[in-house]
């Protein structure tokens, strides 16, 4: 795995400011989602355990056991929120300026994204990785097979931009370059899809449910 | 008619427009063309699902936009 190329022929040039992150690839996707299953585990396990050994001593320490389950449920649905952030719309000028930003974005894709955007705000657009979802202020990747979601952190830091403007350089970006779009943005999230979707509003929700059947349609990874 | 657009607050900003073939109006387009990269955009081209960043106008496209650097957020 290379340190991520600012130069290499049609990378993106904002890999110049992320300079010290290696490249994102197939393999390293698959890792970082190992790594947050193991993480959550790391979390999550101590404290049904915990409830375990506190429930079965004593049935006095009912009531802290208790307390180690709700915290090993809370912790998972934190990062479970954290990720279904990025799908939220950002501030900004929604009159004039909007209007003329949401048409050249609709040039930019086809009937079936724009409907899909009209009723979520979010742009579906298939990629190598798997199936994207497109943000104003981050994207989310439903990885082939459908199960596991990706949440990215990502935007223009420019805040006077109209929103459909700001998705719009993001879905640039991410075509231009889907893995150094991939290292450039910040993960916010990785794990199952279901986790995500309990806390994404419902126009949004319906979008994760149009992505992952699109992502349902490919072989997942392997390892 | 090909245009070079900029993704701005007002939406966006036609910059130039030229036809091939005229230099009066590809020379014009190519000036502004290298005024916004020194301001900080990126050009690029987008066909079908793909883009394609280019450093030079394209003076065959129809279509090249200018947008700004993204970043983690």
């Amino acid at each position: 795995m290379a340190v991520a190329p600012a130069e290499a022929g049609g990378a993106l040039p904002e890999l110049a400011n992320v300079h010290w992150r290696r490249r994102a690839d197939e393999r390293s996707l698959r890792r970082a989602g190992r790594l947050w299953t193991v993480s959550t585990a790391a979390h999550t396990v101590p404290f049904v355990l915990a409830a375990l050994v506190l429930g079965l001593a004593d049935p006095i320490l009912l009531p802290f056991a208790l307390l180690c389950l709700v915290h090993a449920w809370a912790i998972p649905e934190l990062y479970a929120a954290r990720g279904a952030r990025v799908t939220k719309r950002a501030g900004g000028d929604r009159g004039g300026s909007e209007c003329v930003a949401l048409g050249l974005l609709g040039d930019l894709v086809d009937h079936a994204a724009r409907e899909l955007h009209g009723r979520s705000g979010l742009m579906l657009e298939p990629g190598r990785l798997g199936v994207w979802l497109v943000g104003e202020a981050g994207a989310m990747l439903v990885r082939p097979g459908g199960r596991r979601v990706h949440c990215y952190c990502v935007r223009v830091p420019d805040p006077g931009l109209p929103p459909s403007d700001r998705l719009a350089h993001l879905l640039l970006a991410l075509r231009t370059d889907e893995l150094g779009f991939v290292t450039v943005a910040n993960l916010a999230f990785s794990g199952a899809r279901w986790r995500v979707r309990r806390r994404l509003r419902t126009p949004a929700r319906v979008a994760l449910d149009v992505a992952a059947r699109q992502a349902r349609r490919r072989e997942p990874p392997r390892g | 008619m090909s245009r070079l657009i900029r993704m701005d607050r007002t939406g966006h900003t036609t910059v130039a427009e030229w036809t091939a073939g005229d230099p009066t109006s590809t020379e014009a387009a190519v000036a502004a063309f290298r005024a916004e990269l020194d301001q900080g955009y990126f050009a690029l081209v987008s066909q079908g699902g793909s883009a394609e960043q280019v450093h030079e106008l394209p003076l065959d496209a129809d279509l090249v936009i200018l947008r700004r650097p993204i970043a983690g957020g």
